[in-house]
This record gives C-alpha cells, structure tokens and sequence, in this order.
C-alpha cells in the first residue's frame, strides 16, 4: 500500500470512528433504558466493557505480532507489538478508572478484589512490565526479540492469571454479561461501544505504528547523514 | 542429556564452594518472616491462617535473588558468551540452569520452613510429606518461567532490579495455587482437594517449561 | 566457507558495520585492522552466532544441510571464539573450567587430555588452584586453551595479543601458526600491522563499516601495507600488547 491510498484510508477512519463515537454515545447515554437499581450510573458500564475487550484484542494482536517476530524477524511485527500493548495499556487504563467509579456507589468500595477487576490490573502489570522491559534494551534487534519472547509468555500467562484468580477469589457476584445476559433494550447501546472501541483501537493502531515506521526512517537517515 | 548434566553440577560445585547464593537465600528469606511477623501483627491473626501466605512469599523472593545470582555469575566473566557458543542446544542451558535453580530454591525453601514452625509455632509433622510435595511442584513452576526471565532481566540496562517486576505478575498463578495448596495442607483438608492446585502448577510447569526452552537461544543472542 | 553479504548491525542512530562483503575460503587467514568501533567485534561476533545482524546475510557452509537447531548446534561446534572475556569461572579450577567446557563441547573430558592442554598454556602444576588465584596474564592463557578446546576448523580471535604476556603470546602464535599450516580458517581483529602481516595469509582493513582494502598478503609487502593502512586509518599506533 503506498503513502497515500494509506493516508486517505486513515482519513475514511477516523470519519467513520467519528460517526461511530457519537452513535455509541448517543445510545449509551440517551437512548439505553435506565437500570432500575444503579439508575444512570450503569450507563458507564458500556464504556468498562467496550474498552476491557478492545484492551484485550490489543493484547491479542501483541501475541500474534510478537509469534510473527519469532518466526520471521521482520522489524514491522516489532512495531505492530509495541504499538499494541501501549494502546492495551491505555485500554485497560480506562477499564480500571471506570471500574471504581462504578464500584463505589454500587458495591460501597472503590475497589473489590473482584475477579474481573484483578484479573485487569495484573494484566495491565504484565503488559507494564513488558514495555519495562523494552525500555531498558538498547539494541533495536535484541529488544524487539526479548520483547517477542515476554509478549507470548505474558498472552499465554493472561488466562492462567483468570482462571486462578476466578477459582480461588470467585465470592462476588459476577456481574452482567454471564448472569442472564443484557437486557434487550442495551443490546444496541453495548454493540455500539464496542464497535466504536474496536474502531478506535485499529485507527490508534494504525497511527501509532505508522508514527514508530517514522520513528524509525528517521533512525536510519541518521546513520546515513554520519 | 550429559550436557544439562554437565551444566547442572557445574552450578552446584560453585554454589558447594562459595554457598553465595543460598546464604543469602536463606538470610532474605528468614528476614521476611520476620518483617511479616510485625506486619501482619502475629498473634492476633491466626497463624495458621498466615503462615501460606507469608511463606510463599519469603519463598518467591529468595528464589528471585538465587535466579538472579546465577545468572550474574555467568555474565561476570563472560561465562554466559562461552555457554553460547558451545555446539549444545540452547535449551539444555535453560533445563541445566532451572533444575539448578530449583535445587537451590528448594533447599532454602526447607530451612526457611522450619524457621516458620518456630516462628508460627505450626505443628505439622503429619502433614510433612504432602507440604513436600505441594513446595516441590510449586518451585518447579516458579523456576520454570523465573529462569526465563533472570536470562531476561540480565541482559538488560537494569540487571537485577528488573526481575522482580516482570517476574511476579506472570507468575501469579503458581502463588495463587501454591499458597491455596498450601493453605489446604495446613488447614486439614481432604487430599482429594489437592489435585487440582497441584494440577494447575504441574500444566503451568510444562507449558512455559516448552516455551523457555525453545525460545532460550533468542533471549541470549544479541 | 564464508560468504558475508551486506552485513550491517545498527544500534539505533549508531551503525557498527553499514554494509560488509566479504568471502572468506577454507584455509584464508584474515588479519582484519580497523579503527575502535569501526566493527571488528561485531563482525566476529555475528560470523560467532552471538549477534544477528540487521540486514545483509552471512552464511557459513553447514557440515551438512538444513538450518534447524541440530544444524546450528553443529556449526557452532566447529567454531572457536576467542573474544575479550576469558569465559572462566573464577571459583573452578582450572581443570574443572576444561572439563566442563569439554562436556559441553563433546571433546574427552579425562584429565589426562585436559592437563595436556593446560600444560600447553604454561600452567602445568597449577591446574588444580581456582582461576581466581590465577594473574590476568595466566587467565588469558587458559581462556586460549579454553576457546580451542575443541580443535575448531574455523577460529575467530577479538584482539587476542591486547594485555597478553609473553608466555601467552608465544604459545598463540605457535598455535596460529600450526592452524594455518593444518589448513585452518581464521579471522583475527587486531591493530599491530606487522603482526598482523606476519601471521595472516590476507589483510582486511575495516573502515566505515565496510571493506576498505581487502588483499593476499603476498602480494602486499610490509611497508606496501603499512603505506596503504596509514592513508586509510592515519598513522600505526604504537604497537600494543606484549607482541614483538
């Protein structure tokens, strides 16, 4: 894909990322019904979720870029991995502020050692750590491998760190989606945020690696201008 | 085979002779007891109940300074370049340096222990042989993945100071499990309820056994 | 034996080689000169398996076919590295660094074999003290007998002579001088150009990370040399090491 066809498809983006928040706004906070105990409150579950699973696609995407490494050595797998568990990072951010911001009116706490909640900050410290990791490596190539190799070893630790946590710490109600589903009438509002979310986290993905690739470019001129 | 042998007793000779590592094992870990001892204000929280906990956790730390020591010993000299080039699989190096490892750990692990009978005043001579196991199949899962990220940690512009951090959010798992098991050893439960702890460590153990071992070689290369 | 295609290894802004072509032949021994950082140990490193490179290839002809992890296992076993560090654990013997060295590299581990080795360096009758007692001069000594263990067919030596005794200079030009007549490849990064032009059988001058002279010694007499090399890198320093 050449510069341009790939600057216009990231102009179509963000119009339609643009759409997209205002419809899952709109829905979320206008036309979703009221829940009959939280009240308007429940309203920021939408956004809880939507980023919990668009934080958890990153990570996806990190794991596969980070096998992909492995596998073929390519610098672009690097940077689509890096790239992706900052925006993880920052996804799993918005999970963990609106969590207790949820919790406290509700359940009385800012924080509950839910299972839900604790498996999203130990993932959010896993991926912490993984660009900890990174920045201490100064070698492009050698950072990019051990990078690789932490990122499969945090994705394929992310649902051993669930399921441990669910078994032995499972004593609060888990709440929403599992337990009877979603009503009917948020089905709209919940589809729309994650779209929305989705959307988001390909157009930042898109950005950030592409400003990485110029990150990189600049690099490269700079050895040649020694 | 020979060759993780070779790499094995070459940690434990060094460790025989200079007993660097596990001294300070043993000292860190008997430390944190006592540290827990004055946070958890023993006595008036029952000791049995804190005793998995707080071991686990003297356990973990002592075990990422042995991690690290042994890794530190081979970038001193360069050692770690040597290793590198010899015609072995890389793997043998990550099976020779985690069974070393958790030679180590467990040894500190014992004498710890019976530090913490003292200390938390626990009888527990029936139920010896199952805290055994359950120390035993726990360090095997810690060292698994420790091992890997010790090579990691070395190699980067922090060194040491890295591993702790990369080191307990992944293996989480192995502590949550490891202190649960220990906890229902402690607490008198049915054997029965072991086995699934026990399992969860053991598949931990074997999954990042595999990946550590086929992903070893890219960590050290530069 | 060697073929080196555009080899370069970037450190973000810094390049240590930018574009490196070389084959190597079985039985050539390189002296490769060059300036500080102008990439000599990169270059022996990445031909070592211990670094990747960031672009360009530098392929060894395999004993056999394939690239898996046998394979690369198997190479590595013909290759000896001698690099700055010695690779020694202070607190072995000198006997006990052999023999689990030996045991890795698949060679007898007896200490007959070994003490042989050991004797070669000059160190007969102290192979059982722990290295740590050793002086630098000594350490040196048995990281050579260390790093050629394994009689490799292809030798690699980081600026071998720098802070080497006497003793050990006399035994490693021996040592080189039988390798090359064995039909050995090796190559060596060193800055004494005399040196340099009295071991080696061709002389490669590293500058800007690429191959700025590349010639057979034969065809290029010492002063011819010493010429050549001062209008790439400026003047010979004052010849290092304990070399003569």
């Amino acid at each position: 894909m050449n510069e341009r066809t790939s600057s216009r498809l990231d102009l179509a983006l963000w119009g339609i990322l643009g759409i997209a928040m205002m419809a899952a706004l709109y829905l979320a906070l206008v036309d979703a019904p009221r829940e009959r105990t939280m009240g308007d409150l429940q309203r920021i579950f939408y956004f809880h979720v939507a980023a919990a699973i668009a934080g958890l696609t990153a990570f996806g995407v990190n794991f596969a870029a980070s096998v992909a490494y492995v596998a073929r050595r390519e610098r672009k797998w690097d940077r689509v991995a890096l790239c992706a568990a900052e925006t993880g990072v920052a996804f799993l951010a918005i999970v963990l502020v609106t969590g207790p911001i949820w919790a406290k009116p509700v359940w009385m706490v800012w924080w509950t050692w839910s299972p839900r909640l604790t498996s999203s900050l130990v993932l959010c410290l896993l991926y912490v750590a993984y660009l900890l990791v990174r920045r201490y490596l100064e070698d492009p190539d050698r950072r990019a491998m051990i990078a690789a190799v932490f990122g499969i070893v945090a994705f394929v630790d992310a649902p051993l760190v669930w399921f441990s946590i669910r078994w032995w710490r499972d004593i609060h109600p888990s709440p929403m989606l599992e337990s009877g589903g979603i009503d009917p009438a948020m089905r709209p509002a919940f589809w729309a945020c994650l779209a929305a979310f989705e959307l988001l986290l390909v157009y930042l993905l898109r950005r950030r690696c592409a400003l990485e690739a110029l990150e990189e470019e600049l690099e490269r001129l700079g050895r040649l201008a020694e | 085979m020979r060759r993780l042998w070779a790499v094995f007793r070459k940690d434990l000779a060094i460790e025989l002779r200079t007993k660097d590592s596990l001294n300070t094992m043993l000292f860190f870990g008997i430390v944190v007891l006592v540290v827990f001892h004055f946070a958890l204000r023993s006595g008036e929280v029952e000791a049995r109940a804190a005793a998995p906990g707080v071991l686990w956790v003297a356990f973990a730390f002592a075990g990422t300074l042995g991690l690290n020591r042994m890794f530190a010993a081979e970038k001193e000299n360069g050692c770690l370049e040597g290793l590198m080039m010899m015609p072995a699989d890389r793997g043998v190096l990550y099976l020779g340096k985690m069974l070393a490892g958790t030679v180590f750990m467990l040894a500190a692990e014992a004498v710890i222990f019976v530090a913490s009978l003292v200390f938390f005043n626990l009888e527990v001579w029936g139920e010896l042989p199952w805290l055994a196991l359950v120390f035993f199949v726990g360090t095997l899962g810690f060292t698994a993945v420790g091992t890997l990220l010790a090579a990691v940690a070395v190699n980067t512009r922090m060194r040491e100071v890295l591993l702790p951090v990369i080191l307990f959010p992944v293996v989480l798992p192995v502590l949550i499990h490891a202190v649960e098991a220990t906890a229902l050893v402690l607490g008198g439960a049915d054997r029965g309820e072991l086995k699934l702890p026990l399992a969860v460590l053991s598949v931990f153990t074997v999954v990042f056994g595999t990946i550590a071992y086929l992903l070893f070689e890219h960590v050290l290369e530069d | 034996m060697i073929e080196v295609r555009g080899l370069a290894k970037y450190y973000g802004r810094q390049s240590a080689l930018r574009s490196l072509d070389l084959r190597i032949a079985r039985g050539d021994f390189i002296a490769l000169f060059g300036r500080n950082g102008a990439g000599k140990t990169t270059f022996l490193r990445i031909l070592a398996g211990l670094a990747r490179p960031s672009a360009g290839s530098c392929r060894i002809a395999p004993a056999a076919g394939g690239a898996g992890r046998e394979t690369a296992a198997r190479t590595r076993g013909r290759i000896g590295y001698l690099s700055h560090h010695t690779s020694l654990y202070p607190d072995l013997t000198a006997l006990e660094n052999l023999r689990f060295f030996a045991r890795l590299a698949g060679v007898p581990a007896d200490d007959a074999f070994l003490a042989g080795r050991i004797g070669a360096v000059g160190l007969a009758g102290r192979e059982r003290e722990p290295v740590r007692t050793y002086s630098r001069g000594m350490q040196q000594r048995l990281g050579i007998a260390r790093a050629f263990l394994h009689d490799p067919d292809l030798l690699l030596l980081d600026e071998p002579f720098t802070g080497l005794d006497q003793a050990g200079a006399d035994f490693l030009k021996r040592y080189l001088v039988g390798a090359r007549r064995a039909g050995k490849t090796c190559v060596m990064a060193l800055h004494d150009a005399e040196l340099g032009h009295q071991l080696a059988s061709r002389l490669v001058v590293i500058d800007r990370g690429t191959a700025a002279l590349d010639a057979e010694r034969d065809s290029l007499p010492l002063d011819a040399f010493r010429a050549r090399y001062a209008a790439i890198l400026g003047p010979q320093p004052p010849a290092g090491g304990g070399a003569s």
